[in-house]
């Protein structure tokens, strides 16, 4: 069981992200800086974490998408490895083109930390398997660009083909139909805003995001 | 010697009033220089001896701290405090204000505020863990007030976030008396390796001096002067002394200055803060008995044609200055590379003994460094007692005529109202490790020691108004508070930082608060053995010549050896019985009532006693570790009445109150008494009993449960009536259009 850590500079959850995989599954984690052109070998997980790469500038996930790491990624992904995006890492995510759809400014317009109540739209993802009958979960969002916006087709088909994974039962940031976090069609990319590297011991106010990458390891 | 660096029309004796230089401090200059300085010397000298690099109006009272115990490993004078936390680990801490660059331009005001409180503590070896922050505005009706909150909260949380640590804890208040200056006190804390400290004299002659991180531009210069002037009307046109900060860079910053101590190469660092590259560099030299030179023209610049002066008064943001250990000069290179950090060797420290800067080929700034610390001003200024005010007989100060309208008032007031607007805009997970924040129901932040069963607890805590009344009491109070919070945490108190604002030292009047509160503060601080380690002053709070309430605010840091003891107020159980331990006079004098509700603001605020305050803290501490209790909150601002309301919203639980047996109920639920806390147990004759074997006075006040926050014929309040009267107030005033 062997997962991958990308380090964008900015990047402010990549130690976040390494615990709480070693925590919840056991698995042995390697931090890798943006500019390697390659990855580890035999990676069960890719995780892209949250922060601010690159400072935010140009767009949030913008110039991370062009780090040469990202191409190491994205053929990755298409190899059938799971990746996971948090918070900025979905942003980036949407930016190289394995997600649909774009994260914009927050409707209120600010940064929102909270915990969010997520409806587990879809548990049959290898994210979600592992919350069996348990259709609830909390973790905390902390974002300013948050708000999830596809157009409608796109909204429609994520929706039909079972592509929703997280759904906020209280829109923290005016995502299109309360979406918190999607896969793509092969089901092994998903993206999310709330941050499951953050609800991995009871200490921290939830074990929830544990189940998340348990369920990875579980399936792989 | 060039006189050439930057053309000065004007006589130097002129030019150095306008740098903030007295008369008297100038003729120093020139006797010790035997000559007339030019401009960039001139610079030098007034910085370093402005208010806010040489203390001189402050420091004859800092001396009056205690300063050492048994964990203090590194008191004032360095960046910020060290203590020890035993396991080998180190937690490093300050507080800093940046009043007037908020105040002129609050986003970057604060930002800057918050980026330059992270490298003091990054710069002593610490990876930054915890923000907190204290916040004082105006009057919400003032026509500046609204825009000042949204751009410093903006601000705060725009650097913090940025760089990734937990914004756990922190106090805000509103009051006129900072109208035309606002307080934004920023306090950082960092977990360090109590063996691997780092410190800012710089060892030895013939050492690589090296500048990394942002290049130098035109922006702040001479920011530490003009914050040790007063404000006028025209204070707007200084907005260009404002920096603008980069969390990114100061990000990229941070991870680049723990690799680069982690190799080893590391002689002294400093951070380049308040005055740039002329503090960093005459601090470590100065510090290490050895002299400096620098050649300017090595200086990484962001604008084109910059003179010496320029450079060495700017304070651009997100720049550090290392001396090296001999033969370590290439051992930053890849590290600086990886960081994207722009980075040169611009000088050495020599055996001179002084400040020598080359530019263009021309020594520019040749000065004996000795004077700028020997010789720095030191002023005993004159003070007068401050005039203080009557206790207030409960029996003379009405009781509400309508208890339920006062109770939805006082929890929804300004001061007391949640602060759920601004702090759900700070990032308080990031790193993982946040236990409590302003959030949940507990009186201190705490975060976690990292891959530990350890953890700290953090507070930030001054009563203005009590300061205002009695500075002496006031400053006490400020301290005891902020022990009692980490108390009420379960945590012990190990030591503080302060941040002491006040108006302009020059009058007497302020003068007087100024020696007063710290009498107060020092006093405390050796009752409750809780030392001071670092801190900050921060004078000439003032608008066309009126000060602000003095505002000396405690940064406290307490220890849990065992998270898993910390307590809070957030998960009292219906059928808990709620005990007041400690004693109640019923205090109303300059208490949150008697301005709420009566519109004052007269009488003496309660009186601390410190013996008091700690045989009580010591037994609730005890009380904790011993699992009797389900909850601990302090008594303060509101008393008994708002801390059980507190319980209440943060317990989503009823609470009734028991005051028919007081003689004057309002005195005994408003009262601001010191030295109590109300206690929440399903065990009270245990509590009662644990408490009289103390000596310690406790009495049954309420209990909790049902869906009504009462006291028995006299208010009852539903809980959804309640938390929309403490919610209400701040998004309501942030949303409602521009007066």
């Amino acid at each position: 069981m062997k997962a991958a850590v990308i380090v964008f500079p900015g990047s402010n959850c990549d130690r976040d992200c390494k615990v709480a995989i070693e925590r919840s599954a056991g698995a042995r984690v390697e931090m890798v800086w943006h500019q390697e052109t390659a990855l580890p070998d035999d990676l069960d997980l890719i995780v892209l974490p949250g922060g601010f790469s690159y400072g935010d500038y140009l767009r949030c996930g913008a110039m991370a998408a062009q780090s040469p790491v990202m191409k190491e990624v994205v053929s990755a992904a298409g190899k059938g490895v799971a990746v996971v995006g948090i918070c900025n890492g979905f942003q980036v995510l949407t930016e190289v083109g394995l997600l649909p759809g774009a994260l914009l400014r927050n409707a209120g317009l600010k940064y929102v930390c909270k915990p969010v109540e997520l409806d587990i739209v879809n548990g049959q993802t290898r994210f979600t398997a592992g919350y069996g009958e348990q259709r609830q979960a909390v973790m905390t969002v902390g974002n300013g660009e948050g708000n999830y916006f596809a157009d409608e087709e796109t909204l429609d088909r994520l929706e039909g083909e079972g592509q929703v994974v997280f759904r906020y039962k209280e829109n923290p940031n005016g995502s299109a139909r309360d979406i918190a976090g999607i896969v793509n069609k092969g089901g092994n990319v998903l993206g999310l805003m709330p941050h499951p590297d953050r609800a991995f011991d009871a200490d921290l106010g939830s074990e929830d995001g544990a189940v998340l990458f348990r369920s990875i390891f579980q399936s792989a | 010697m060039s006189t050439s660096s930057t053309p000065s029309a004007k006589p130097m004796a002129e030019m150095a009033a306008e740098f903030g230089l007295k008369p008297a401090e100038y003729d120093v200059v020139l006797k010790r220089l035997g000559r007339e300085p030019n401009l960039v010397e001139l610079g030098v000298f007034s910085v370093m001896w402005s208010e806010h690099c040489s203390y001189k109006s402050s420091k004859n009272q800092l001396k009056k701290f205690p300063i050492d115990g048994p964990r203090v490993i590194c008191g004032p004078g360095e960046n910020a405090g060290v203590i020890d936390i035993g396991d080998g680990d180190a937690i490093i801490f300050k507080m800093e204000s940046h009043n007037h660059p908020s105040y002129i331009e609050p986003y970057q005001g604060a930002a800057t505020g918050v980026g330059g409180i992270m490298r003091d503590v990054f710069t002593m070896g610490a990876r930054p863990i915890a923000l907190l922050n204290a916040l004082r505005f105006g009057d919400p009706s003032h026509p500046k007030t609204k825009r000042l909150v949204d751009g410093v909260v903006a601000g705060i949380a725009g650097y913090g976030n940025c760089v990734g640590v937990p914004t756990v804890a922190g106090e805000t208040n509103f009051h006129k008396g900072y109208n035309g200056n606002i307080l934004v006190n920023a306090m950082c804390v960092g977990l360090a390796k109590a063996d691997s400290i780092f410190y800012s004299a710089a060892p030895g002659p013939g050492l690589a001096v090296v500048y990394f991180g942002s290049k130098t531009g035109r922006d702040g210069i001479h920011g530490a002067t003009m914050s040790s002037a007063e404000f006028s009307e025209d204070s707007e046109e200084k907005r260009p002394t404002v920096q603008v900060g980069d969390p990114f860079a100061e990000k990229l910053l941070i991870e680049a200055t723990l690799e680069l101590m982690a190799t080893g190469a590391v002689a002294a660092i400093q951070d380049m803060g308040a005055a740039g590259l002329t503090s960093s560099s005459v601090e470590m030299a100065g510090k290490g008995g050895v002299g400096i030179e620098l050649n300017m023209d090595m200086v990484p610049q962001r604008e084109t044609g910059m003179s010496a002066y320029e450079m060495m008064l700017s304070e651009s943001q997100e720049r550090m200055l290392a001396v090296l250990k001999p033969g370590r000069e290439q051992d930053g290179h890849a590290i600086f590379e990886k960081w994207g950090l722009d980075a040169a060797v611009i000088g050495y420290t020599t055996d001179t003994g002084r400040l020598v800067l080359k530019h263009h080929g021309e020594t520019v700034c040749d000065v004996p460094l000795a004077p700028l610390f020997d010789d720095a001003p030191l002023y005993d200024r004159p003070w007068v007692q401050p005039a203080l005010q009557p206790r207030l007989d409960p029996a003379a100060v009405p009781a509400p005529t309508n208890w339920n309208e006062a109770v939805l008032k006082i929890i929804g007031c300004p001061d007391m109202a949640s602060k759920r607007w601004l702090w759900e805009q700070y990032d308080r997970h990031v790193m993982a490790d946040t236990l409590e924040d302003s959030a949940t129901g507990c009186d201190a932040g705490i975060v976690r020691i990292h891959g530990t069963g350890k953890a700290i607890a953090v507070t930030s805590d001054c009563t203005p108004r009590y300061v205002q009344a009695d500075p002496y009491e006031g400053g006490k109070q400020a301290v005891a508070e902020a022990w009692r919070n980490l108390t009420a945490a379960g945590a012990l108190p190990i030591a503080i930082t302060d941040n002491l604002n006040f108006g302009s030292p020059e009058k007497p009047e302020t003068m007087g608060q100024i020696v007063r509160a710290t009498d107060g503060m020092a006093e405390a601080c050796r009752a409750l053995d809780f030392p001071v380690v670092s801190g900050n002053v921060s004078l000439y709070n003032e608008t066309n010549g009126v000060a602000i309430p003095p505002t000396p605010t405690v940064g406290g840091v307490g220890l849990l050896e065992d998270y898993d003891l910390r307590t809070g107020f957030g998960n009292v159980a219906e059928g808990d019985t709620l005990v007041l331990v400690g004693e109640t006079r019923g205090e109303l004098g300059a208490s949150i009532y008697l301005r709420e509700i009566l519109g004052r603001e007269d009488g003496a605020p309660p009186p601390v006693d410190l013996a008091l305050e700690r045989k009580t803290g010591d037994f609730v501490r005890g009380l904790i570790s011993s699992g009797l209790v389900a909850g601990v909150h302090d008594l303060s601002d509101g008393g008994l009445l708002v801390a059980a309301a507190d319980v209440a919203l943060a317990s989503k639980i009823g609470v009734t109150l028991n005051a028919t047996s007081q003689t004057h109920a309002h005195a005994y639920l408003l009262g601001e008494d010191q030295a109590r806390y109300l206690i929440a147990t399903p065990d009270p004759d245990a509590v009662l009993e644990a408490a009289k074997e103390a000596g310690v006075h406790a009495n049954v006040a309420g209990v909790a449960g049902g869906e009504a926050f009462a006291s028995d014929g006299l208010f009852s309040v539903s809980l959804d009536a309640l938390r929309a009267a403490h919610e209400a107030w701040l998004p309501g005033y942030m949303s409602a259009p521009k007066a």
